[in-house]
């Protein structure tokens, strides 16, 4: 499948809020990882990334909140824009981009605080301290991640107490108290358990309807269970972008075939 | 749990309770056609055969499309696997409503009324009453009623073996009127039909409840 916006996007119905556009190419030295990409990604739906290892699909998704960045040696062409402003774009502090970009990590990774403490680090930094306004982010934090009802009352014990799916709850609870407009998720469930990823799960579904979701997965199922659209990765080149029925019944590309009826390679 | 998308399984099971209904419906009409030389219930039984063929494709769709998608398995894997071989077994038992509406219309165009009807009342009471009975257990999840309907079968059958027999002998009369004879011999073997897919149904149900 070539590599247009026309054909990538063929199926797109929908006001794009995230997209990655003029043949967005993406180097890690003299490295290219991503080849000519265009997307377009939709408002409050749930994206998935799906390809094998080494495909891409992390480069990209943490190239949104510039992530990157952080990496020596990496340069792009082509842009990224939300809601249609240039993630590079000169006048554009990284910090800002990331208040209104949340991530989650494939390892829960909460801070050796409490709960409280957790969720209202980001505004303790941003010199953000009256105790009211904390109790509400923390109450709505973690309602948003359908945890409040489990540690409303051990809000100030460590959240180093708490389970594995607990804790990644945490992290998702963390990733809204700033309110952004788009989360992040790098295979959020890959170490939980069966039970805590359908805990998880059904919080991306309830999230879908206040948030941007973009979400990186191994797990072909999840993809299907929980993506309005999924994008086909296969070496830093995007194969096939449809509304994830289409990805999983009838999907256009003989690579995607291969990939999500398990016949790669 | 209670995931999200379970609430597209009770999407399945409401609409197999569709078409269960609408088939019996259509089945009803037709027979009812049939016995009160009726063309007015044998248009209304056509009728309905498209939205019942409808319906069996949209809970394929759907069936096809929770495995793709959501992964089940257990009882949720029996559903989708008895939503699909049900919606076929009562898609074919309005298939059979159908023919017989048909069957019924050819004889009330050709002779008026319907000179003898056989045991079809009676025979059609016994296959409906077993397709009722199937679709309420599926519904309930009924077992014990679902395992009584399999043997209701044989006097439906009894009683099609008797109308072709009395049929097949005044044709061979000299007063047998052969076209409307062969057109009530299918309208009995139909009914019969229909009390073998109310049999398949109810051991659906059975699979579905017990595994096996």
């Amino acid at each position: 499948m070539s590599q247009t916006p026309e054909t990538t996007n063929a199926r797109a119905d929908f006001e794009p809020f995230i997209q990655i556009k003029d043949n967005y190419n993406f180097w890690y030295g003299s490295t290219q990882v991503l080849f000519d990409m265009n997307l377009d990604i939709p408002e409050k739906q749930v994206t998935a990334f799906i390809g094998p290892s080494g495909c891409g699909k992390s480069t990209l998704l943490r190239s949104i909140n510039r992530m990157n960045d952080l990496i020596e040696g990496i340069h792009h062409t082509g842009d990224i824009t939300i809601a249609d402003q240039s993630i590079y774009d000169p006048s554009l502090e990284v910090i800002s981009l990331r208040k209104r970009i949340g991530m989650v990590f494939q390892k829960y990774n909460p801070f050796p605080k409490s709960i409280y403490e957790n969720i209202v680090f980001s505004l303790r930094i941003a010199g953000r301290n009256k105790k009211s306004e904390l109790d509400e982010v923390v109450e709505r934090s973690l309602r948003g991640a359908a945890l409040w009802d489990e540690v409303k009352d051990r809000l100030h014990e460590s959240a180093l107490s708490m389970s594995g799916g607990q804790m990644q709850r945490l992290c998702i609870a963390r990733a809204i108290a700033n309110n952004p407009e788009v989360i992040l998720m790098d295979e959020p469930c890959s170490a939980l358990d069966p039970i805590a990823t359908g805990k998880v799960e059904e919080l991306i579904h309830e999230l879908k309807k206040d948030y941007t979701i973009v979400i990186v997965t191994h797990n072909m199922q999840q993809a299907a269970r929980v993506s309005d659209r999924t994008a086909f990765f296969y070496l830093g080149k995007l194969i096939e972008y449809d509304v994830t029925d289409n990805i999983f019944m009838k999907p256009s590309n003989e690579q995607t075939e291969a990939y999500v009826s398990g016949r790669f390679g | 749990m209670n995931r999200y998308f379970h609430k597209e399984l009770e999407e399945i099971r409401s609409k197999l309770i569709l078409i269960g209904e609408k088939a019996n419906e259509a089945g009803r009409l037709a027979v009812e056609g049939f016995i009160e030389s009726d063309l007015e219930k044998t248009q209304a039984a056509v009728k309905m055969d498209d939205e019942i063929d409808d319906l069996e494709v949209e809970i394929d769709r759907a069936s096809v499309r929770y495995i793709t998608l959501r992964s089940p398995v257990s009882s949720d894997v029996r559903l989708i696997f008895v939503a699909i071989k049900a919606s076929h077994d009562l898609e074919r038992a309005g298939d059979e409503a159908h023919s017989i509406a048909k069957k019924t219309r050819t004889i009330l165009t050709r002779d008026g009324k319907v000179k003898n009807p056989v045991e079809i009342e009676k025979m059609s009471a016994l296959a409906f009453a077993m397709m009722r009975d199937a679709i309420t257990s599926l519904l309930d999840e009924n077992l014990e009623l679902a395992q009584g309907i399999i043997k209701r079968d044989k006097e439906v059958d009894r009683i099609n073996k008797e109308n072709y027999t009395t049929l097949y002998n005044e044709m061979k009369g000299e007063h047998g009127d052969s076209s409307t004879h062969v057109e009530t011999i299918l309208i009995s073997k139909s009914i019969e039909r229909i009390a073998d897919h109310a049999k398949n149904l109810a051991e659906e149900v059975i699979y579905l409840l017990t595994g096996e």
